[in-house]
């Protein structure tokens, strides 16, 4: 949500609205990266600011999990409201940077450029998180802080810098997300960002949670049910078909379909 | 028979001597929960009831001299705004049972209420399918029997899950009866709700209905009423094999079954109770409002009733009271107050002061504004436990 506003809001600033014309081809790769680095470092920030001030007091004195989830929601009503107080409340549109316009078309589906965009960033984003966690040394560490933050210590991994560090990651990801967001749903509110992250945590559930590879797998799938059932019911029940798929699904797996790989159910 | 040798017994070490207004602050609530304990029961039920009888005068608060005018709401009517925090304070109580006791981390808790309050209005509102109309009074125990079936309903496929997958769940089920509402125009209607809806029975003797439209006080008396009620069972029902069953299963499910404590049964059990209890807050909402749709039954309603039991001290009736009242009262109490920069009324800054409020809370007393005794206790363990930073 702060990257969208952060988005729009340089675009605003370079001088490009809800109103203005669809630019060049160069202008508008430019705009996008601009867009993309300013949501990113605003997202980045938020995030970081989030952990120094809401998470790492709790960690010192080791509070219950239960602490943790109320302090992040208190921090998604700050930032959330004071972005509806400054916006009244209302929509704030973005501009249209990518023509609306069909790369491929295959019987009655019409690809368009934004979508290719979209879903190559994604897959790029993915691989190397990916790759990242998996491969690096500081992929390394975040395991190991995953598994049993106390033994990670102990063998030398800097617990509070491998927080930070998951964080700002985190917030990065989502900076991308939002630019994806912002083009292609083309407005932003105040509470866009709330029904986007349940629907992250149920997609993290489904595929199991701590597994990149599952929440992939969950996000597809959810994504497809979603639809599939939006077509079959009609869209207003969407959000029902996913989260029966979900029941019934941890009935049978209650870590989710591929379950966990780092970490422990938390009670 | 050779003798064992004794670990030598722990000798209770002196506190720390009290540092500073805190500190002195620490120690007197210390012996004023000594001193509670050590009364004989009648005292302690005298007490209770003097706390019970000053919070019924609540209403007339605004009439006390000085201080009066600055605890009653002045951009909203202050009865009605107690009547809200009664049945905040309900819910609260009910997701204590399943958060607090039975320690199942429950997002979806409103769903429970909107059952609870839908229940009432297909029996009694003239807008219903059934046009059965019956009174407010003989629908309240279907209100309470449905939402109980439907608590082990959710219970039931989730008995496996548990804490974020649990969490996830419970939240569906919430948002599934909120669809569910808005998507059945005929059934439960929607956005266009449920009009004329009866409030309870009776009248003064002069002829004039108790509960009647202007006049929020009544309500407030008979959530107060509801409050005290559900204490009382939930009290009883801690102290029982139930409560201790409950508690077996929050510190370690595993050990507790495996030390013969039937977990199924007593999970299930603090899901429909919890679920009891909400459909009771959301029989007494609808006998209020005369009016209903699913516009109140949002998720951010559950976050905020887990906010309030965490708040105000997970696993602990009196923490449940005050976290249930805290989160209307403040919201409620920045209404009418002009905020110095912007000039706009400061109810517009509520989320954000709230959540300041709850981050900072939860920063300074983790373990909740009341906790319970041995809550305290574990976190003090807990914070002896954690590695050096």
């Amino acid at each position: 949500m702060v990257g969208t506003f952060a988005a729009i809001g340089v675009w605003g600033v370079l001088g490009y609205n809800n109103n203005s014309a669809t630019p060049g081809f160069w202008s508008a790769v430019g705009l996008i990266l601009i867009g993309l680095v300013v949501a990113v470092v605003a997202s980045g920030t938020t995030a970081l600011i989030v952990e120094l001030v809401a998470y790492r007091p709790l960690r010192r004195r080791n509070a219950p999990p239960l602490a943790f989830l109320i302090t992040a929601i208190g921090a998604s009503l700050v930032i959330s409201e004071t972005f509806g107080v400054f916006t009244h409340r209302n929509q704030v549109g973005a501009p249209r940077l990518v023509p609306p316009k069909d790369l491929l078309v295959f019987g009655n589906t019409h690809i368009r450029i934004l979508d290719v965009l979209i879903i190559g960033l994604a897959l790029v984003m993915m691989f190397g998180l990916d790759r990242f966690v998996n491969q690096t040394r500081m992929g390394r560490g975040i395991r190991a802080v995953a598994q049993s933050p106390d033994n990670a210590a102990l063998m030398g991994v800097n617990k509070n810098r491998v927080i930070s560090l998951v964080f700002l990651i985190g917030g990065l990801m989502a900076g991308v997300a939002a630019v994806m967001y912002a083009l292609k749903v083309g407005n932003a509110r105040y509470d866009s960002g709330f029904t986007l992250g349940i629907e992250a945590f149920t997609a993290a559930v489904l595929g199991g949670i701590g597994n990149l590879r599952g929440a992939l797998l969950g996000g597809l799938t959810l994504g497809l049910a979603e639809n599939y059932g939006g077509e079959l019911f009609g869209t207003q029940w969407q959000t029902v078909v996913a989260f029966i798929l979900l029941v019934l699904v941890l009935m049978f797996r209650p870590t989710g379909i591929l379950g966990e790989a780092l970490g422990r159910a938390r009670a | 028979m050779t003798t064992i040798d004794k670990p030598p017994v722990e000798t209770p070490t002196a506190p720390a001597t009290p540092q500073g207004p805190l500190g002195r602050f620490r120690q007197f609530t210390g012996s004023a929960r000594r001193w509670w304990k050590d009364l004989p029961w009648w005292g302690r039920l005298i007490g209770n009831v003097v706390i019970f009888g000053l919070a019924a005068l609540l209403p007339y608060a605004g009439q006390i001299p000085l201080i009066g005018p600055q605890i009653i709401t002045t951009g909203i009517d202050w009865n009605s705004s107690l009547f809200v925090m009664t049945y905040y304070v309900l819910l609260a109580l009910g997701l204590n049972v399943v958060v607090g006791y039975a320690g199942m981390l429950d997002l979806g808790y409103v769903g429970f209420f909107a059952i609870g309050a839908y229940t009432v209005a297909l029996f009694t509102s003239s807008d219903s399918l059934f046009h059965m109309q019956w009174s407010w009074l003989a629908a309240v125990p279907f209100g309470f029997v449905i939402s109980m079936i439907f608590g082990v309903i959710l219970g039931w496929p989730t008995l496996r899950l548990r804490g974020d997958y649990l969490a996830i769940v419970t939240l569906g089920f919430a948002e599934i009866i909120r669809i569910t509402a808005n998507s059945t125009p005929n059934f439960l209607r929607g956005d266009r709700g449920f009009g004329s809806l009866p409030h309870p029975p009776g009248s003064w003797s002069d002829g004039t209905k108790i509960f009647g439209v202007r006049d929020a006080k009544p309500y407030f008396w008979l959530g107060l009423v509801a409050i005290v009620l559900v204490i009382l069972a939930v009290r009883n029902l801690d102290r029982s094999r139930v409560g201790r069953s409950w508690l077996a299963i929050r510190e370690d499910e595993e050990a507790a079954e495996i030390m013969g404590v039937r977990t199924v049964k007593y999970k299930l059990w603090a899901f429909a109770i919890g679920a009891l209890v909400g459909g009771l807050g959301g029989v007494i909402f609808v006998g209020y409002q005369g009016f209903m749709n699913s516009s109140t039954f949002v998720l951010q309603f559950s976050i905020l009733v887990l906010a309030a039991v965490v708040l105000g001290g997970s696993g602990n009736i009196p923490g449940a009271i005050l976290g249930g009242a805290l989160i209307t009262y403040i919201p409620d109490r920045l209404r009418g107050i002009s905020d110095p920069i912007t000039h706009t009324d400061l109810y517009q800054w509520r989320f954000v002061l709230f959540g300041l409020l709850i981050i900072i809370v939860m920063i300074f007393r983790p373990q909740g504004l009341i906790p319970s005794r041995r809550r305290a206790m574990e976190l003090k363990d807990r914070a002896r436990e954690v590695a050096p930073q």
